[in-house]
């Protein structure tokens, strides 16, 4: 039998190329109407919605004016919740999907009709999942991983691409930490291993613990504006 | 689990790039996939003839080049490869973020039959 001849053809093209392309296009919207968009980042029941919570409700007792986009498989718990702190929120039920792509934030932010030269901040709620939503862009200038004190120190060395992926993280449900015997001197040392050079936060929703040194470092972040 | 969406991405780049090479079917795929992508090969290669029913790319191999973590090391001024799930430097032990490579998830080419084969000897 001859065997099959083939030529070679070079493209060098991202898998994700498509989804950076639409990302792309995100960042550039919300760099010209000054919003900062933030991506959150877990594994399922990290607290994120908790956090999300205090944070939209502090905001917009601050007298600013934040909005969320909130990603889960199915229901729109979070999003009925999220409502209450006073700014708007749309949920976007993925179905199956383990993570948000660029697609949905344009799709959902389109749908929501929101202004966006009336809003200061995006918060973006994805999927829990400490994998899958690490190579996925949503435009956002700003990636928050969040890692509860239940969850145990050596998680960001786990996985590592996720938390190597993120600008930020925050420490969270730290009124557990004494009752989870956790060491966070060495959970910090864990996130600085597989992100060097990351700003921690640790904050208790509950409590409202660390809550002001994170709002402070939003609200500079947006005034700094630059990246955005 | 991921990787099925992956593919799917995968699939229809390759498919549309032969489609315009006027080529009729695709038989290897080339993909580089970098140890900090987040995808998992093993569930690649299984979800990749699934994402191939139907299109040009159905029963092509996926050929896939494993690029490892390089990141510069600021305090020794080279190179280095981390152990996994660390960005410190082997050699001095010092931290960096300053990543060469290691992220990559990206077709470089595809072998698509020729049009013109050599001719055989009868």
């Amino acid at each position: 039998m001859p065997s099959l001849s083939t030529r070679l053809l070079e493209i060098r093209t991202g898998v994700l190329s498509k989804n950076d392309q639409l990302a792309a296009r995100l960042r550039e919207r919300f760099r010209a109407a000054g919003v900062l968009a933030l991506n959150l980042v877990s594994s399922p029941g990290s607290g994120k919605t908790a956090l999300l919570e205090r944070t939209l409700t502090d905001l917009v007792r601050a007298g600013h004016r934040p909005a969320a986009l909130v990603g889960d498989l199915a229901t729109d718990n979070d999003a009925r919740r999220l409502e209450r702190s006073g700014a708007p929120v749309r949920q976007i039920e993925t179905r199956d999907m383990c993570h948000l792509e660029a697609e949905m934030i344009g799709a959902h932010l389109d749908a929501a009709g929101w202004n966006l030269e009336d809003l200061e901040y995006l918060f973006i709620e994805n999927v829990g999942n400490l994998v899958c939503p690490s190579g996925y862009d949503l435009g956002e200038a700003v990636r928050v991983v969040l890692l509860s004190v239940t969850e145990g120190e050596d998680k960001p060395v786990k996985y590592p691409v996720l938390f190597n992926s993120a600008d930020v993280a925050i420490i969270t449900k730290l009124d557990l930490a004494e009752a989870c015997g956790i060491d966070l001197a060495l959970m910090r040392r864990n996130i600085e291993e597989v992100r060097p050079g990351i700003a921690i936060f640790e904050t208790s929703a509950r409590t409202g613990a660390g809550m002001d040194a994170w709002l402070t470092w939003l609200t500079a972040r947006r005034m700094r504006g630059d990246a955005m | 689990m991921h990787e099925l969406s992956i593919a799917l991405n995968l699939v229809e780049i390759v498919d549309e790039a032969a489609r315009r090479a006027g080529a009729e079917r695709v038989v290897v795929v080339h993909l580089r996939l970098g140890a900090m992508s987040g995808v998992v090969q093993e569930a690649l290669e299984f979800c990749f003839p699934l994402a191939t029913e139907g299109t040009l790319v159905e029963g092509a191999r996926l050929e896939i080049e494993r690029v490892p973590l390089v990141v510069a090391c600021a305090s020794c001024e080279r190179d280095v490869q981390p152990a996994e799930g660390s960005f410190r430097c082997p050699l001095c032990g010092a931290l960096s973020m300053l990543i060469r490579q290691g992220r990559e998830l990206e077709v470089t080419g595809i072998e698509v039959p020729d049009p013109e084969p050599a001719m055989e000897e009868p």
